[in-house]
């Protein structure tokens, strides 16, 4: 298993290199701004693969905290303090290095939080806002556990919506690239595209391998078996409320790095980044992946949001997500890529297929 | 505040109550007979509204509204039929996901029919400037309107649930399904029913307030949430008090206004749906140890 394990994500790796040397090389290169954007969505969609399909809690509020992270990251990074340089707090703050000056688009002088700052704060907030949500949401089950994540993204999407310092209905734009390390910067620049094609990747294979890890170990099985049987988890002396309560906020901190990192990337972030739609979004493509199947939510994730974001469902985009949700749901609960496919295609090139055992 | 303002917003609050507390029955009703939260419930209302509007140019006012009815009941009847009926025992996640499905589908429909723009009947009578004055305090006859069919249809309700053989068999049902099925209900028919029952009630309740509140294709997710809070805080299952729990939501609303921005409104509710979710699952009106036999 260890084996097949290093090799599922060596595949991956290559993977990412072989669309990339082949969207260059058939000079499609604005292809890899979508391609980018959507591993900054499959952060959300691993995560919320986690939470869905292996601890078995639903969440129709992921939107919101990928919300949270861009939003917050967006506006520290906007917001000049030019004005209050002379405050303690803010010149405090200059003195510690997370300010940094820099010109606006208007060739004026803004005072801004660092986006290492910013960002920090940004996912340390979705952190503590998950940690104290995820607390009472988690006691609560079924629809009621539905309705409570539904209501959490409706109130963060209300809030976006209503409040003018984070631009109301036009969303925070302007906001500068991320500057990882020197040389290497989050950015949506023409001529960075590689360099983010391979940030937004390496992110995504990196959170993978985590996630693959911790589900091959024993919160793995321990998550299993909370949704197998929740009560008989606890019997057997699981702590069943501590690990739902420790994924619900892995996966709301991933949706947010994925918010930060997407939202530098693109320069701005509106409103409907943080809608219902969005949230139903992430769990429709987790559902056709299989629940708890992270490389079908991945795979699925990657092709559907690229499909979308280059536009190809036209005015139908939202129709195209009800209908494949109540789609599958109906005929395909476990999912698209389930692992009989999987078996399948193996026995196509006439290898005997192993009793699957992820 | 002065006591004619006071009862401006006790008006204001009861008419949004009114239509909260409807798709709250809504809600109720297929919850009673299914053990389902139908997320698409709030289309309903949207559907009625959009329809009877759309009618109304081609014949008077009350047969638009019955037309509307219909076919919105109808509608509910066929989402049952093709999406829930055959089902075999699935998953509270896999309905939740399908009913969720359904509501997007209906809307996106209802986007590609009437577009974004908005709709309304006329009033019923009189215009949006008829006022009646009662002492210093000023309503539209829409709100006598709308309150009294919304109460004619909670008597009559009640009147089906008690009285009627199907009315009798629902609430069997949901006491016990199995029991139900054992005395020779046909329970698949009785969920139908549910449906249809539920439909044209959001669908009445869309024709009576679309004069004042107006309706657009996206209508049904605000109303769906809020109808959702209505019926956790009268205790979910229980018709009347979701009445009452529907007046004291909307004039909390229509109150909150004083203190935040408007743009904040539906925090306000979303925040008391989440808090009562949190503290008493079971609703005020309800009493824990039931809920607790409940399925979830």
């Amino acid at each position: 298993m260890p084996l097949r394990k290093h090799f599922q994500i060596a595949a991956l790796v290559a993977a990412v290199i072989a669309v990339q040397l082949a969207v260059t090389l058939s000079g499609n290169s604005h292809h890899l701004t979508q391609l980018t954007m959507s591993a900054y969505y499959s952060l959300v969609i691993v995560g919320l693969c986690l939470l869905i399909g292996y601890a078995g809690q639903i969440s129709l509020g992921h939107a919101g905290f990928f919300a949270i992270g861009g939003y917050i990251s967006g506006f520290l990074t906007t917001y000049n303090l030019l004005p209050y340089k002379d405050k303690a707090i803010v010149s405090i703050f200059a003195k510690t290095g997370l300010l940094v000056g820099r010109q606006d688009l208007y060739g004026g002088q803004a005072l801004t939080f660092h986006p290492w700052t910013a960002g920090l704060i940004a996912v340390l907030a979705t952190f503590v806002t998950a940690l104290v949500i995820g607390g009472p949401v988690l006691k609560l089950k079924g629809h009621y556990l539905a309705m409570a994540t539904l209501g959490f993204g409706i109130i963060v999407y209300r809030i976006v919506l209503g409040t003018e310092k984070l631009g109301a209905a036009d969303g925070i734009s302007d906001i500068p690239g991320f500057t990882l390390l020197p040389g290497l910067q989050v950015s949506g620049a023409a001529g960075l595209r590689i360099q983010n094609y391979y940030i937004a990747w390496g992110l995504v294979i990196l959170s993978v391998t985590l996630l693959v890890n911790l589900v091959h170990s024993r919160i793995g099985r321990a998550l299993r078996s909370i949704h197998g049987a929740e009560d008989a988890a606890q019997a057997m002396g699981i702590d069943t409320a501590g690990y739902k309560l420790k994924i619900f906020v892995l996966s709301a901190v991933l949706a947010s790095i994925g918010g930060v990192f997407l939202t530098h990337y693109n320069g701005g972030i509106g409103p409907s980044e943080a809608s219902i739609m969005k949230s139903v979004r992430y769990v429709a493509i987790v559902a056709i992946g299989g629940m708890a199947n992270l490389w079908g939510a991945l795979i699925m994730g990657f092709v559907l949001n690229f499909l979308s974001l280059r536009g190809y469902f036209g005015t139908y985009d939202d129709a195209v997500f009800g209908v494949i949700l109540i789609v599958i749901m109906l005929f395909a609960p476990e999912g698209l890529i389930t692992r009989s496919v999987f078996s399948n295609i193996r026995r196509l090139f006439g290898k005997a297929a192993p009793e699957a055992e992820v | 505040m002065n006591t004619q303002l006071f009862f401006q917003y006790i008006v204001a609050g009861v008419t949004y109550g009114t239509i909260y507390a409807i798709v709250a029955i809504g809600f109720n009703i297929i919850y009673n007979a299914t053990g389902i939260i139908n997320f698409a419930q709030g289309e309903f209302v949207m559907l009625g509204g959009m329809i009877a509007a759309s009618l109304s140019g081609f014949m008077p006012l009350p047969s638009a509204i019955l037309a509307a009815v219909i076919i919105t009941m109808i509608i509910g009847a066929l989402i049952e039929m093709i999406f829930i009926r055959w089902l075999d025992r699935p998953s509270v996640l896999r309905l939740i996901i399908i009913t969720i499905g359904i509501s997007i589908i209906i809307r996106e429909a209802a986007l590609f029919i009437w577009g974004e723009g908005v709709k309304a009947l006329p009033y019923f009578t009189g215009t949006s400037v008829t006022v009646i004055s009662i002492g210093d305090v000023h309503l539209s006859p829409q709100v006598l309107w709308s309150t009294g069919i919304s109460a004619i249809m909670v008597i009559g309700l009640n009147l089906f649930f008690n009285y009627t053989l199907p009315g009798r068999q629902m609430r069997a049902c949901s006491s016990n399904r199995n029991a139900a099925r054992l005395c020779g209900i046909n329970t698949k028919n009785m969920v139908t029913l549910s449906f249809i029952l539920s439909a044209g009630i959001g669908a009445l309740g869309g024709c009576v307030v679309s004069p004042m509140t107006y309706v657009q294709y996206d209508s049904g997710t605000g109303l769906a949430i809020k109808g959702f809070t209505v019926a956790i805080l009268g205790g979910l299952g229980n018709s009347m008090a979701a009445v009452a729990a529907g007046m004291l939501l909307g004039i909390l609303e229509s109150f909150s206004i004083w203190i935040m921005p408007t743009a904040y409104k539906d925090v306000i509710s979303i925040s008391i749906l989440l808090g009562m979710l949190f503290i008493k699952p079971s609703g005020l009106f309800g009493s824990a140890e039931a809920a607790r036999l409940k399925d979830f």
